[in-house]
């Protein structure tokens, strides 16, 4: 990933929780599961906008702060009966480093996110 | 020249040889004249159940296989207590004591040895080890001194079967194992970890990664010395660090030996007149230690003797641990690696843990902990190679289940009989079961009427439904109708606080691998209903989880639809001062608050505050003195008042003094679901107290006491509770009633529904009309105060991790 840009640690980022960042011109979340898998997508609802950083991460997905939609985090697509899609993100941890990368066509294949060691 | 039966000499009456002599007689039972020698100075036995032997399960007549009147029968010249010593292969002839003995054939069963680990000390008196039953009496012998101690060194099977004999016997253990779990050959992690539990809870002490430097003491042992400088005291040391294969004789006669005694499929070693089988023989590189090929050889080796042909094939072995109530089971490989898949299911109520890895959609391994039951299906499937795709899903839960669906009851099944199910009324799983058999009760209704249980608040039903169709099988038609909490899991709300308090578990993980949660973490669902159960049963020791609760009580704010945050100050029964409110207008301006708005809570509401100016605007409300006013929270909102009796012209009492009282007392605890007073001074009821979840009227003669009112979408005027006199009374019956609505309520149900659901007379009977159980709920209010009342902002802002949480984090530029 020549183009992804150091954004803190993995501590910053709560286990079962997310983190907002300011980069590459956006609001970004980054989400860390409770297995330590660390996703990034818009921090955006495609419901009603609410700041999916803010939400409870489940497994993984999480369910937005304001009506309980559930996005799935490898996907970036809403879960169950709801639908709509948020722009997905590379992510890359190097040793304890969190590395955001470029947005991920949406045609790629989903789960483009890297599984991290746990610390 | 008459047939002279041939002369066959067998090395050793060990279990391979004395199964070979079984099936040799079957076949041919004149074919020869058997010597059997064993340096033993007993017969045959089953050496596997030396561990009952020695727990004193079992007595060693029990387990011996052979006896005087079999080898009688069989011809059998017994010659026990006797060491072979040597083999003269030219004359065909083994050395004893006592002289020569001829063979024709010559058959070397002799075991192995145990393996005395290289360390200073090792030759002193009381190192035992545990092969034979000598070593089982002079272990017993040990432990009949009163507090005698026991080290084991090595946490394989034999260890800890001889580590819980021992205990059994009355000796305090310590089991020392050098690699990082117990059982390292034949479990994973988890699994070990699982057992070094079991075995703690039992009394057994466990050291992994003990490296043994040396046993210390003059004469006898006194203690043993690990590496890193710990010593344990010692009246035996127990070496079961494994065993070797015991070959010296072979060795000495110029037979091709490597680790064992090199046979080839037949169990023919490289002198046709001589076999070996059994521990002490090596084939195709591997030498065995379990009795199952130990078995096959003998079938094999019996068939040679008699000319026909046969061949010993390596098998798949499997092995269970034999301590009782401790069940362990493993089979195959169950490393992880390329190409695998793990099915993994946990039941930490009953204490189960089984793991099954896949290769190719077959089974590769098997480790069972605590339910072996399907151990031999597996090893079935394992050793078949049977393809598994189509019973993958459910085959975890054992042969039975494969097809059919998991058993729900198994939380309720484990519990002790001595849980309480019925808190109400006080009544324990025992008492519900035996009704049920005693009065042949078929129904919910039965329970009632005889133990009383789930006759007060129901919140026990299901668990006595449960309890019902456990007992009863498939003649209870009643089939339990709670509904689950989520998608999570098939328990209701009530049962999974019940089984919180009875199985005490104390975190979220806990309570999921206990009841046993379909999804890795939960969902948004029951985590925050979890997360509050558990605060709620052990005030001052469950550490709340923020990332299981909504944003809202996570940030100490209430989101709004544009993602940014509304901000309310306590003020204590509605009072506030000047220097208060120039603090909020300094907020105001500072942070460019756009919305200040007075709330019906009559509390000033900060509207559209950006999540990142939070803590700085907490701490300058804190410089004030104003601390979290709870808005965004499932707890005490606010206590409305009137200006009661100091004011009013109609006013009787001091209502805002009451308002502020109670304010002051109920702030900070969390709660079911948002929870509103209101203190009125009069009867006109300014403050609106009849739709309040407390609210509280005063009259001439005292305070008039109403709950479970609401207003919002569907109001609901309070129900009278009852009337007290005092200040001190009306404080002890809110606060009782409070953390009765703490404690039984489901989470996300307010005051209203909560009341609806199991009656205001319930209420009443544990509120109004049990003094003591209403001092109890008071008490248990005051306790989880202690803990929970603090100011969540003056904690958030003070801690300058936390601060820096509520910014985004931004691209950094390395440089
Ligand atoms: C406490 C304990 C528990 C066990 N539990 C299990 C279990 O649960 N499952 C399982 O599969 N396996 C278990 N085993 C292992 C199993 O007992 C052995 O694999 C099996 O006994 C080996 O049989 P064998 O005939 O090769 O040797 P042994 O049964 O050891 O017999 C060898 C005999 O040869 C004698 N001998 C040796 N040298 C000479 C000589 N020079 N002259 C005369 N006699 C000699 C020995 O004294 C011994 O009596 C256990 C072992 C022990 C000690
Ligand atoms: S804005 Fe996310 S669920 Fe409505």
């Amino acid at each position: 990933m020549s183009k992804s840009v150091y954004i803190g640690e993995l501590e910053d980022i709560p286990r079962r929780g997310a983190r907002k960042v300011e980069a590459l011109g956006c609001d970004i979340a980054i989400f860390r599961t409770g297995e330590d898998e660390l996703f990034a997508l818009e921090d955006k609802c495609p419901h009603r906008q609410g700041p999916l950083s803010d939400g409870i991460v489940q497994g993984r997905g999480v369910a937005c702060p304001l009506h309980n939609w559930i996005i799935d985090l490898g996907s970036g697509l809403a879960r169950g009966p709801d639908e709509g899609c948020v722009k997905r993100f590379a992510v890359e941890l190097r040793g304890s480093a969190i590395y955001l990368g470029p947005l991920i066509a949406s045609d790629a294949a989903p789960e483009a996110s890297l599984a991290v060691e746990a610390e | 020249m008459s047939t002279q039966k041939q002369k066959l000499v067998v090395v050793g009456a060990g279990m391979a040889s004395g199964r070979m002599l079984e099936h040799l007689f079957e076949a041919a039972p004149e074919a020869y004249d058997v010597t059997l020698f064993g340096a033993e100075p007993r017969g045959n036995y089953n050496r596997i159940m030396l561990s009952p032997v020695l727990s004193g399960e079992k007595t060693f007549e029990e387990i011996v296989t052979h006896d005087e009147n079999w080898y009688g029968t069989h011809g059998v010249t017994c010659r026990f207590g006797e060491n072979v010593t040597g083999i003269d292969r030219k004359a065909k002839q083994v050395h004893t004591a006592a002289g020569m003995t001829p063979y024709d054939k010559l058959v070397l069963a002799t075991g192995s040895a145990p393996f005395i680990i290289p360390i200073a000390g090792k030759e002193l008196d009381g190192v035992l080890v545990f092969r034979d039953l000598d070593d089982v009496e002079a272990m017993s012998k040990a432990a009949e001194k009163p507090g005698a101690r026991a080290v084991v060194i090595g946490g394989g099977l034999l260890g800890l079967e001889a580590a819980a004999g021992l205990q059994a016997r009355g000796m305090q253990v310590t089991v020392l194992h050098l690699m990082e779990h117990l059982l390292d050959r034949q479990l994973d992690a988890s699994a070990g970890h699982l057992l070094q539990r079991e075995l703690e809870r039992r009394g057994i002490k466990v050291h992994c990664k003990a490296q043994s430097k040396a046993i210390l003491g003059e004469e006898h042992v006194e203690a043993v010395l690990l590496e890193d400088g710990t010593v344990y005291p010692a009246d035996i040391v127990i070496m079961a660090a494994g065993i070797r294969p015991e070959a010296r004789l072979a060795v000495d006669a110029g037979l091709h030996v490597e680790r064992g005694i090199v046979v080839n499929d037949a169990m023919v070693t490289s002198d046709p007149d001589i076999l070996a089988l059994g521990e002490c023989a090596e084939h195709n590189e591997v030498c065995y230690g379990l009795v199952a090929p130990l078995y096959d050889m003998a079938r094999v080796a019996a068939k040679t003797l008699t000319g026909e042909e046969a061949a010993f094939k390596p098998v798949e072995t499997s092995t269970k641990l034999k301590v009782t109530g401790v069940d362990v089971f493993s089979a195959g490989d169950f490393s992880t690696g390329d190409g695998t898949e793990d099915i993994v299911y946990r039941d930490a109520a009953r204490g189960v843990y089984k793991r099954l890895v896949l290769k190719d959609d077959k089974v590769a391994g098997a480790v069972l902990y605590g339910d072996t039951a399907d151990g031999a299906w597996y090893f079935q499937l394992l050793k078949e190679r049977e393809v598994v795709r189509d019973i993958r899903d459910r085959m975890i839960f054992g042969q039975a289940l494969a097809g059919a669906d998991t058993d729900p009851f198994s939380a309720v099944a484990a519990l002790p009989d001595t849980a309480e199910i019925c808190g109400c009324n006080g009544v324990c799983k025992g008492a519900i079961t035996s009704a049920i058999a005693e009065h042949g009760l078929t129904d919910i209704d039965g329970v009632k009427q005889y133990t009383k249980a789930s006759a007060s608040c129901g919140s026990c039903s299901g668990l006595v439904e449960q309890l019902l169709a456990m007992s009863l099988g498939d003649e209870y038609s009643g089939a339990p109708t709670v509904k689950p909490m989520c998608g999570c899991t098939h328990h209701g709300h009530d049962e999974v606080r019940r089984l919180i308090l009875a199985h005490g578990l104390k975190t979220i993980p806990e309570v999921m691998q206990a009841l046993e949660w379909e999804t890795p973490d939960g969902c948004f669902s029951c985590r925050p209903a979890l997360n509050y159960y558990l605060l709620c049963a052990w005030p001052g020791e469950y550490v709340d989880d923020a990332q299981s609760r909504f944003v809202n009580e996570r940030h100490h704010a209430n989101i709004q639809k544009d993602g940014t945050f509304s901000v309310v100050p306590r003020m204590w029964g509605g009072l506030t001062n000047p220097n208060e409110l120039r603090a909020i207008a300094d907020v105001a301006d500072k942070y460019q608050i756009p919305t200040v708005k007075v709330t019906g809570g009559q509390r000033i509401d900060l509207l559209g505050a950006r999540k990142e100016h939070l803590p700085d605007i907490w701490s300058d409300l804190n410089a004030a003195g104003l601390v979290s006013g709870h808005a965004y929270g499932k707890a005490l909102r606010t206590v409305k008042t009137c200006v009661g009796s100091e004011w009013c012209r109609f006013g009787t009492q001091d209502s805002t003094g009451m308002g502020v009282t109670l304010e002051r007392l109920t702030w900070g605890s969390w709660m079911p679901h948002k929870f509103k007073m209101a203190v009125s001074g009069c009867p006109r009821n300014c403050a609106e107290a009849t739709i309040k979840d407390f609210g509280i009227v005063a009259v001439e003669s005292g305070w008039e006491l109403h709950v479970g009112g609401n207003g919002g979408m569907k109001v609901r005027v309070t129900d009278f509770l009852c009337k007290v006199e005092s200040e001190e009374e009306v404080i002890e019956y809110c606060t009782a009633f409070i953390q009765l609505y703490r404690e039984e309520a489901r989470y996300l149900e307010r005051t209203a529904p909560w009341i609806e659901r199991v009656g205001l007379d319930h209420v009443k009977e544990k509120i109004a009309e049990d003094a003591q159980g209403r001092a109890a709920l008071s008490a248990r209010f005051f306790l989880s105060q202690k803990y929970e009342q603090r100011d969540p902002w003056a904690e958030q802002a003070g801690d300058p991790g936390t601060r820096r949480s509520y910014s985004p984090l931004r691209q950094k530029v390395i440089a």
